[in-house]
């Protein structure tokens, strides 16, 4: 049945710019050295090719660090001490390999409010997320992954995992300390010895935590952290020495990587691209899909790779929906991430923030409908205001290409199939979401949805023992889970 | 004496018995040079033909019950055993038995490899929170030279166990098992479309096995050139490949495995909250 449009409006308190709100500025140290080293064979070296770039915080526009441009050789060394200590590490008593990663779990809550402060400043991120998600959940993993270490036997029945060796990774700038947690957890925890590269843009947090590696008293070349920029990925992709590359990414660059390991026998996982459907049916709780949506796509200012970009709505609802979304987002605080109050903080770079104001503008001249609530952005750094599109058609771009951005597009359908359709009408396949109370409905829309993970009456939530990974061309392989683990083995 | 009546080959594709469109053969031979049949030398136009009956078939057959798709891989079985001497003169004794064991075997893992693969995931929100798995669509299938049969089965039966479909190239040395393959295909209750089964030359096929973006996985044995050709063609729709030496031991017992399936399944997680 469908839900009662109310007749009349929802009262609502509207004070406008009448009261500023006082600044509430996080002030934790984030300790962010003028110039970071690489962290290779359990020490830090300064780049062979003596070359740095600037870290720019996208909260101003400054210069916050410098960091080392690795080379080949650069590369090349991490391999050689990744090599070395794959045999001792891998010969380890599971139980001992799990102490390491519970003492980096540990280490990492002690220092969880520091990390999150340079997490916000080095990636714009609003402090109430990097400090009540990125921190606890990157803690969570590696506290998760510790318990598997001397557990492996039973992870696949009739089988005994080996490890693979050294495996290469590389990760992106949406949530750089949790993407590294992810990358490095499992592979550790399965006796597997890393090469890791941050994104450029967001490499403070990952060469910060080569301190922590350093407390924890992990064995030299377990782990090595690389910094640089796309040539240094290339190099740690096509190095002889990686048995697997573990990739998370856009689905360009992921494509790229595997024409390039193509026939050498390495092992890849792939987390890449979405382009998500939060389908919400006639008879869903519309204030609790309204909060989901919002979660969904300005969670991280929508620089999330299974975001809830595409809004679909059942046409009975779809008025009042949207009228409830404005009102929502005209309480969005967009602003200095360091503000404990920012809802929404800075885009990641300068480049990010051109490519979404890009597709914005391709939205508008597609004649899809634009809605911003009023709000000032700060004069310095990178800012966009949250962004809804109505009245958009299944051929725009901004409802086929992911934006990696705050921008919503609304779409509407009549039939479950109609929406079972749109949804899958996508090249993507990484995740979804369901709003409705009837059960029966989540479950045939779940088993429906051509997507890796779904969200019913929730959106973006995450756990280390929730598997994630993408169907099509959102990649393969999941991160997390029992399933994650196996991706970082081989069953003999 | 009254002249045998010789049977011609054709390809089991839609639930059909075709030759290839193009009208094209090679002759089989027997070991002492003699000639023995017309094998179609399948395109890729019959490639996507095939590719287009896999379509139609999938959304159905993924839809059978696990314990429907167990009953019909078991009839399989007893299609095969009916008329095992005459599998096991164009292969062997050994090679037929055990490829009747190994279709018996993934039969029974229809409706138990989900317990084996999916999980309940104790996440420390107040979600239930389960990963359960899916069929990937269609399933390109490269099988080896030697042990026509039972590689070709061994490549198969994982895909199809869960709801996949298959369009598999048999080994062109040896075609005629997957000839007779097809033939109990089509008396098993297996739907039309979900094996199909080409013969021909892998070498003219593999650039449009690893392209067509219809094919959602490949499980191949490839020499290096050949699985770079895949990979490479891979990498343009992000397609899950799936390697096996030349030279793998098709009778080994570890390829009784619900991993094998896990190959060709998506995981798919949900989440929904606990509560009011």
């Amino acid at each position: 049945m469908p839900a009662k449009t109310s007749r009349t409006q929802a009262r609502e308190l509207l004070f406008g710019d009448l009261w500023e709100f006082d600044p509430a500025p996080e002030s934790a140290p984030a300790h962010i050295d003028e110039r970071y080293k690489l962290f290779i064979g359990g020490r830090y070296v300064t780049p062979k090719s003596k070359k740095y770039f600037d870290s720019i915080s996208p909260r101003d526009g400054k210069k916050l660090a410098e960091i080392p441009h690795a080379n080949a050789a650069d590369v090349d060394a991490a391999f050689a001490a990744a090599k070395q200590a794959f045999g001792p590490w891998s010969k380890l008593p599971g139980a001992e390999r799990g102490k390491y990663l519970f003492r980096i779990a540990r280490l990492l809550q002690d220092r969880s409010r520091e990390f999150a402060v340079a997490e916000t400043l080095d990636g714009g991120k609003p402090i109430k997320e990097s400090r009540d998600f990125d921190l606890p959940m990157a803690a969570a993993h590696f506290f998760y992954h510790a318990g598997w270490a001397d557990k492996l036997q039973y992870a696949a029945p009739g089988r005994t995992l080996e490890p693979l060796g050294v495996i290469g990774q590389v990760i992106p700038w949406n949530f750089p300390l949790l993407m590294l947690a992810w990358k490095i957890a499992p592979a550790l925890a399965t006796g597997n010895t890393v090469v890791i590269k941050p994104a450029e843009t967001t490499s403070v947090t990952a060469l910060k935590f080569a301190t922590i590696l350093e407390q924890a008293g992990l064995p030299p070349g377990v782990v090595n952290i690389i910094s640089g920029a796309g040539e240094t990925g290339a190099a740690i992709v096509n190095h002889p020495d990686a048995a697997k590359i573990a990739f998370t990414g856009s689905t360009e660059v992921g494509k790229i990587i595997q024409r390039a390991l193509a026939g050498t026998g390495k092992k890849l996982t792939l987390e890449l691209g979405g382009k998500a459907a939060n389908i919400v049916f006639d008879d869903a709780p519309l204030d609790q899909a309204v909060e989901g949506i919002v979660n969904g796509i300005f969670f991280n200012q929508g620089h999330v790779c299974c975001a809830g970009s595409r809004l679909l709505v059942q046409e009975g609802v779809e008025k009042e929906l949207v009228a409830r979304l404005k009102r929502r987002l005209s309480t969005l605080r967009v602003g200095d991430p360091l503000d404990k109050n920012t809802d929404i903080g800075a885009i990641n770079s300068k480049e990010q923030l051109a490519k979404i104001k890009e597709l914005v503008q391709s939205g508008i001249d597609e004649g899809a409908e634009i809605y911003q609530p009023s709000c000032r952005l700060p004069g310095n750094g990178f800012y966009h205001a949250p962004t809804l599109f109505s009245g958009v058609s299944q051929s725009h771009r901004i409802a086929r290409e992911e934006i990696f951005g705050p921008v919503l597009s609304i779409l509407s359908f009549r039939t479950p199939e109609e929406a079972i359709e749109k949804a899958n009408n996508t090249c993507y396949g990484l995740s979804a979401g369901v709003w409705t109370d009837k059960g029966s409905k989540i479950l045939r829309m779940a088993s429906a949805l051509k997507a890796g993970v779904v969200w019913a009456n929730t959106y973006n939530k995450f756990d280390p023992s929730s598997p994630f990974g993408g169907y099509k061309e959102s990649g393969f392989g999941r991160e997390g889970g029992r399933h994650g683990l196996l991706d970082y083995t081989k069953l003999a | 004496m009254a002249l045998n009546i010789t049977k011609t080959p054709k390809c089991y594709v839609g639930g059909a018995f075709i030759r290839s469109e193009s009208g094209r053969v090679y002759p089989l031979h027997d070991a002492d040079g003699g000639f023995l049949a017309n094998i179609p030398l399948c395109t890729k136009k019959d490639l996507r033909n095939a590719v287009e009956a896999a379509a139609k078939a999938g959304a159905g057959w993924a839809k059978r019950s696990p314990y429907n798709r167990a009953q019909i891989l078991y009839r399989l079985a007893e299609m095969l055993e009916s008329r095992f001497s005459e599998m096991a003169a164009v292969t062997s004794d050994k090679e037929t038995r055990a490829t009747i064991d190994r279709i018996v075997h993934f039969a029974g893992w229809a409706d138990k490899y989900e317990q084996v693969l999916g999980s309940v995931n104790p996440v420390a929100s107040s979600h239930f929170n389960f990963t359960v798995t899916e069929p990937m669509g269609i399933v390109g299938v490269l099988a080896p030279e030697e042990a026509p049969l039972l590689a070709l089965v061994t490549l198969i039966l994982p895909v199809i166990v869960s709801g996949n479909t298959v369009i598999a190239v048999a080994s062109k040395s040896k075609p005629y098992p997957s000839i007779l393959l097809g033939e109990m295909l089509a008396v098993s209750d297996l739907p039309g479309g979900v094996v199909n089964l080409l013969t021909g030359d892998r070498v003219e096929l593999i650039p449009t096995f690893a392209t067509h973006e219809h094919l959602r996985a490949i499980g191949a044995t490839a020499t290096k050139d050949e699985a770079k050709t895949l990979q490479q063609g891979a990498a343009e729709s992000v397609k899950r490949v799936v390697l096996h030496e030349p030279k793998t031991d098709w009778f080994s017992e570890s390829h009784d495995s619900p991993y094998a399936i896990r190959d060709f399944v998506e995981a798919k997680t949900v989440w929904h909250p606990i509560g009011s």
